[in-house]
């Protein structure tokens, strides 16, 4: 296969990474990125951290490539939303008919976050988190706001946007509909250390009740959310925390594998020509033996690599390599830095390996049978990450957390 | 190969240990050690690769 021209779909830091790593490599053909935004997307976790709490301009909330584009002679396409796709003959449709054709075809176009409802039913008030325009909307209502914050969803960034608006001395409700914060991930006693930093900060914290409805005044703006246990909690500004899913409208009929992202074989190929990164992939990482799709930062840029590396070695006939990994990432809130390596399940047994649960000092490793599948660490960024390099050896567990 | 941190950037996460302990050192006082300033050719690879991994961005390579 002749790559002559690769298009890479998403500007964010999958695709500029497997844009970057291309190059890397070698290869000097025509590279073309699209991306819907106007503007480069910005570095997205400051968003829900120092971008919301005011610290960080948000012109510092840069993509870490994004004084290199012209170094790396990409041919970048703002403003190009891609609407549909074949993945026999690579063609990229975009809004106005226009078309272009590529030898090879890199999918990183992230996620999109969950609304409460269609957005058009939903009272103004009513945010989420994921581009700079979001952050900035939400911190210039929570500014001006009179009244209290309710936050729908204790994922780590409904915790978050809780924990920056409550330190900026905001009155906060949090709500969850699972029995514990990040109930999905972790074993309720770790979702349960997390609830209690909320409320030790004064965040009303309220589990296993989700909402009803999000509720209007006279004047078209919110001002209150109704639970599902009947109770009404006032609210002058709401933020859905409730998760986020694959950019993947524009890929239906395209004759690739959807369903929680794009279905990729365990090398991060989807289609013959067709890699996908970051947060829309979907594959079999053969660390874990499962299937999984990531939504975290690093994971972005490693995916992104390997489906530029998967790419070039299909094109050049080369023998393709698994992409095997142990994922990775951290959360602030408060003065707490969560970091947490692998891949647990909420279902997995939680064994306190450093301080004690819920201090402000400690670490948590996950076990399932005679597996470690992932370490919580707060405030521990050393345990962290070698229990991290342990986990790319093996994942056994007297390996990862000794005997 | 010179390497300088951004200490205000820095938030001792240490992801940067993680790819090249040879170079990088976070200790249990939380603090970043850089265990050698000018590493040699050999591992600029794995700098380079901490650099681009740093979340914080708080790695300088200058050559
Ligand atoms: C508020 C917030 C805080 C976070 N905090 C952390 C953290 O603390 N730690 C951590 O590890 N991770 C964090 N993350 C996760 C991390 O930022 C993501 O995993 C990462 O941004 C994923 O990068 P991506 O390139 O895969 O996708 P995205 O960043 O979602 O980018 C996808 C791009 O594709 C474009 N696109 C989508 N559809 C189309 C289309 N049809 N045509 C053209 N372009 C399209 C979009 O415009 C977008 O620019 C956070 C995320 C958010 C939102
Ligand atoms: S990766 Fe960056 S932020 Fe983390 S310890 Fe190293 S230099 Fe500091």
């Amino acid at each position: 296969m002749d790559l002559e021209r690769v298009v890479v779909v998403g500007a964010s830091l999958a695709g500029l990474t497997a844009a970057a790593s291309l190059r890397e490599q070698g290869w000097d053909g025509h590279l073309v990125v699209v991306d819907a935004a106007m503007e480069l997307p910005a570095d997205r976790p400051p968003l829900s951290k120092q971008v919301l709490a005011g610290t960080m301009d948000s012109a510092a909330a840069r993509q870490p490539l994004a004084d290199r584009i012209d170094e790396l002679d990409i041919d970048l396409r703002l403003g190009h939303r891609v609407e549909g796709f074949g993945a026999d003959d690579h063609r990229i449709k975009f809004f106005n008919d226009h078309e272009l054709t590529a030898d090879g075809v890199i999918v990183a176009t992230g996620a999109n976050a969950r609304w409460p409802a269609p957005r058009d039913e939903l009272p103004a008030g009513v945010h989420v988190v994921r581009t700079l325009e979001d952050s900035l909307a939400l911190k210039a209502e929570l500014d001006t706001a009179a009244g209290p914050l309710v936050v729908l969803g204790a994922g780590f960034i409904g915790a978050e946007v809780a924990a920056t608006a409550r330190t900026a001395g905001h009155d906060v409700t949090m709500i969850e509909a699972a029995p514990q914060p990040l109930a999905r991930v972790l074993p309720s006693e770790v979702g349960a250390a997390v609830a209690k930093l909320h409320r030790d900060h004064g965040v009303d914290v309220r589990v296993g009740v989700g909402f009803a409805s999000i509720d209007a005044g006279p004047g078209g703006r919110v001002e209150s959310v109704t639970l599902s246990d009947g109770s009404v909690v006032p609210a002058s500004v709401v933020v859905a925390g409730l998760g986020a899913d694959p950019s993947i409208e524009w890929l239906s009929g395209s004759g690739l594998s959807l369903g929680n992202g794009v279905v990729c074989d365990e090398t991060l190929l989807a289609a013959p020509g067709v890699t996908a990164a970051g947060d829309v992939a979907n594959w079999f990482n053969p660390t874990f033996g499962e299937r999984m799709r990531v939504e975290q930062w690093d994971h972005a840029i490693e995916s992104g690599r390997a489906a530029a590396v998967r790419l070039l070695a299909e094109a050049g006939g080369d023998a393709p390599q698994p992409f095997a990994s142990v994922p990775w990432f951290w959360s602030d809130q408060y003065d707490r830095k969560l970091q947490m390596a692998g891949r647990p399940s909420g279902n997995d047994e939680a064994v306190v390996i450093d301080g004690e649960l819920g201090a402000e000092r400690f670490a948590v490793a996950f076990r399932r049978g005679d597996r470690c599948t992932g370490v919580l660490a707060c405030n521990r960024p050393r345990l962290a990450v070698v229990s991290r390099t342990r986990m790319t050896q093996s994942l056994a567990w007297d390996h990862v957390v000794g005997a | 190969m010179k390497i300088v941190i951004d200490y205000d950037l820095c938030e001792s996460n240490a992801v940067c240990m993680g790819i090249a302990p040879e170079v990088f050192d976070v200790r249990d006082d939380d603090l970043l050690y850089l265990l050698d300033e000018n590493p040699g050719d050999d591992l600029r690879p794995k700098v380079e690769e901490a650099a681009r991994r740093c979340p914080k961005q708080a790695i300088l390579i200058q050559d």
